[in-house]
């Protein structure tokens, strides 16, 4: 395969940024997305040129590492991770145009990288659980239904990538947090800071400057890990039931 | 009431109140329109003229009708405090973008939809509403009684073909903006569940075509029987 990659170029945070244009042949339609960005950068080190900068780390799908928004979507063309992406799914003579993720609260560090620790200060508001110290309890310890847990693990899946906020129209992060806020709303062991965390998560949410939601539901179209837009209705009720009954003021 | 403003002022509680608002005004369509069924009563208006003094003189429906002027300006006024919030959320925007591949046109458009049929509202009160309660309206009396006569008014008012275009394709925008509100507001109230949601986009979608048909054939009726009279 030959194809045309427009890949975003920045030299760092206060660098303005602009595309430019590589020629990448032989290919292989068997390589991973993240294998031909390795060997267009081989060939820029080469040249002496600067390799594009992405960010990666397990590529086997499950660390939430890899972003690029690739011809317009985040992941690419297929509901999965960047680098579970493969070229099977371009064509032969293609442009692809790859940009970083898109949002204040993700800003550019250099080229395709973007900082997302802005997730991280929205779990440390509240994104966790009390546990007493001591021995290991007993599995089974706590009775939870078959059915919540199964609830509860598929909010557990997301692996805070960030597709869903570079998928918003609104660069809104309502699909992370609200997977996070129900994950430990369903347990029981999430209860004792229940109506705390959904406050502060929100709060912290706001704060790192994500937009609002619209309900287009484009971030559960593009989350690789098929998070539910039901996750957001029960982080609004979890939300303003707290607000309503919690004693913070 | 800081617990209260800090709410009001976060993303999710400006969602909730256009949420809010949105269904109210959902409500307001709904008695707007099967009252203006009249029209199609036939009877020179009689009814219709009767009823429109009723809607402008109850006590009950002058509360409604304030909730649906403060539900208007609400709805507006938070649209806007959210339209800004979200672009200043991307302030670099992407070279390609895929939008219709995982969203609805109507839903990433709700706010030019909006103020498509704010410039319609505008028209719309302007040509009835405030003609109802400070022009001069021609007066008819039917049982001894007096009534204004707005049914002159708007059937004169729709022999206007332009008028009655813009009445048609504002119907069409805002049939497109009730296709994404009707459900998203219950969404945003938290009322997903997989027992219920289903029957309430399905009464959306109904209703984002009935209603706003509806009205469209209102004016298109009044046109068309103005010929042969």
């Amino acid at each position: 395969m030959k194809l045309t990659l427009k890949i975003w170029r920045q030299k760092n945070a206060a660098d303005k940024g602009g595309f430019a244009t590589y020629v990448a042949d032989h290919v292989s339609k068997d390589m991973s997305f993240l294998e031909m960005l390795d060997v267009l950068n081989d060939q820029l080190t080469e040249k002496g040129e600067d390799p594009v900068h992405f960010d990666h780390d397990c590529r086997e799908g499950i660390c939430g590492m890899c972003s690029l928004y690739i011809n317009g979507k985040p992941h690419g063309p297929q509901q999965t991770t960047t680098c579970q992406l493969h070229m099977r799914s371009f064509s032969d003579g293609e442009t692809i145009t790859i940009e970083p993720w898109r949002a204040k609260a993700f800003p550019v560090v250099k080229d395709l990288v973007v900082n997302r620790s802005a997730f991280d200060r929205i779990i440390q508001a509240g994104g966790y659980v009390s546990v007493n110290t001591g021995g290991v309890p007993d599995a089974n310890e706590i009775p939870i239904p078959k059915t919540v847990a199964d609830l509860a693990m598929d909010a557990a899946q997301c692996i805070g990538c960030g597709a869903c906020v570079a998928a918003c129209k609104n660069a809104s992060a309502m699909l992370f947090t609200s997977a996070k806020v129900s994950q430990l709303a369903l347990l029981p062991q999430g209860q004792v800071e229940r109506k705390t965390r959904a406050e502060k998560m929100v709060a912290q949410m706001d704060a790192e400057g994500f937009g609002a939601c619209t309900n287009t539901g484009a971030c559960e179209a593009e989350c690789p890990k098929g998070i539910s837009i039901t996750n957001i209705a029960r982080m609004n009720r979890e939300y303003f039931s707290a607000v309503a009954s919690s004693d913070n003021m | 009431m800081t617990w209260v403003t800090k709410t009001l002022n976060s993303t999710l509680g400006r969602k909730l109140i256009m949420a809010l608002t949105g269904l109210f005004l959902i409500l307001f369509l709904t008695g707007h329109v099967s009252g203006n069924l009249l029209l199609f009563k036939g009877d020179g208006g009689q009814a219709f003229n009767m009823y429109a003094k009723f809607m402008t003189t109850n006590p009950a429906v002058k509360l409604l009708s304030y909730l649906t002027y403060i539900s208007v300006i609400g709805h507006i006024v938070y649209s806007i405090f959210l339209t800004q919030h979200n672009k200043s959320a991307r302030p670099v925007s992407y070279s390609t973008s895929n939008g219709s591949s995982n969203s609805a046109w109507s839903s990433r458009n709700m706010g030019v939809l909006g103020t498509i049929i704010l410039i319609f509202l505008v028209v719309h009160l302007q040509g009835f509403w405030a003609k109802m309660h400070w022009g001069e309206i021609p007066m008819v009396t039917y049982e001894g009684e007096e009534y204004k006569n707005l049914y002159l008014i708007v059937s004169e008012a729709f022999k206007q073909v332009w008028l009655v275009a813009l009445y048609v394709v504002s119907m069409i925008f805002l049939g497109f903006h009730l296709s994404h509100g009707f459900a998203s507001a219950f969404q945003t109230l938290g009322l997903n569940h997989k027992k219920y949601s289903p029957a309430i986009k399905a009464v959306g979608m109904v209703y984002c075509i009935l209603v706003p048909a509806l009205f469209a054939a209102m004016p298109l009726y009044i046109h068309f029987t103005s010929y042969t009279k």
